[in-house]
């Protein structure tokens, strides 16, 4: 396990969960800033985050779920508002966001890694978190396809 | 919400039902009251019956359910807030867990440190 701690404030509407790698702080960073991998792990197996538009700059995006990003500072911190796009990968204006902040530092040679995600309202995290589960939903019924073809 | 508990066709409702932006709204006004079907048709620029329709697509869901208070069928959400909020964090608490297990994966063999894992709540 890499799962330092999970700490959930429900007075605040966060969640903060430390986790430590044996890995460089470089390779860490990577797992956030290069779409590719970041498509490996954000999303359920089977359904992969299509991350067709990654750009690791203020003002940059990441579409359907999209990112504003907000500050970045390589490779040691990040904060972005997740949100939804469309299948036209417009921006769905009313749909709930959250902030997430992400923040790498370097620990007994290995990185720690501090994210903390924050909702608006008790309503935004039960709507954002039941579309979370579906996407990871959909990834099991997708795997579960070619066993049963 | 348990993974294992929703068949194909349930998640397929659930998706349907939240990505209409009107239904998302319906169900904000559910979640901090209870309000009746022509309370909320009230407050929407569209006819009775299109609010009914959205509604039925919510109650098939899962979403809300209907209770019939005299002459007004009233709509609220499911369970109350505090015990739903408290569910929603857990069910994140899930999706981070698989997360930080793939990006471990990703970054090979090993990188997962051997260590205590505390996990704390804190409620209100």
């Amino acid at each position: 396990m890499s799962i330092t701690s999970v700490d959930v404030d429900h007075d605040n509407l966060t969640m903060t969960l430390i986790a430590d790698f044996d890995a460089p702080i470089d390779q860490v960073w990577e797992l956030w800033s290069d779409p590719r991998k970041l498509e490996r792990w954000w999303g359920p197996p089977g359904y992969p985050a299509t991350v067709e538009k990654h750009d690791l700059t203020p003002g940059g995006e990441k579409l359907r779920g999209m990112w504003r990003v907000t500050a970045v500072d390589p490779p040691s911190s990040l904060e972005f508002i997740d949100a939804f796009a469309d299948s036209e990968w417009a921006p769905i204006a009313d749909m709930p966001t959250h902030t997430v902040r992400v923040e790498l530092s370097e620990r007994e040679g290995g990185t720690r890694m501090e994210m903390r995600s924050t909702f608006e309202s008790p309503e935004d995290m039960e709507i954002l978190v039941k579309m979370g589960m579906v996407e990871g939903l959909r990834g099991a019924a997708a795997q579960m396809d070619p066993l049963l073809a | 919400m348990v993974v294992d508990e929703l068949a194909d066709g349930t998640v397929d409702e659930l998706f349907h039902a939240l990505a209409d932006p009107t239904r998302r709204d319906i169900l904000r006004r559910c979640a901090a009251g209870e309000p009746s079907v022509s309370r909320l048709a009230q407050a929407y620029p569209m006819s009775f019956a299109a609010v009914q329709k959205h509604v039925a697509v919510l109650e098939r869901a899962g979403l809300i359910t209907k209770t019939r208070h005299g002459r007004e069928q009233l709509v609220r959400t499911d369970g109350d807030a505090v015990v739903r909020a408290r569910r929603a964090l857990d069910e994140l608490e899930t999706i981070w867990r698989g997360r930080v297990d793939r990006m471990s994966s990703l970054l090979g063999k090993g990188a997962a440190r051997q260590g205590k894992t505390s996990t704390k709540g804190r409620s209100g």
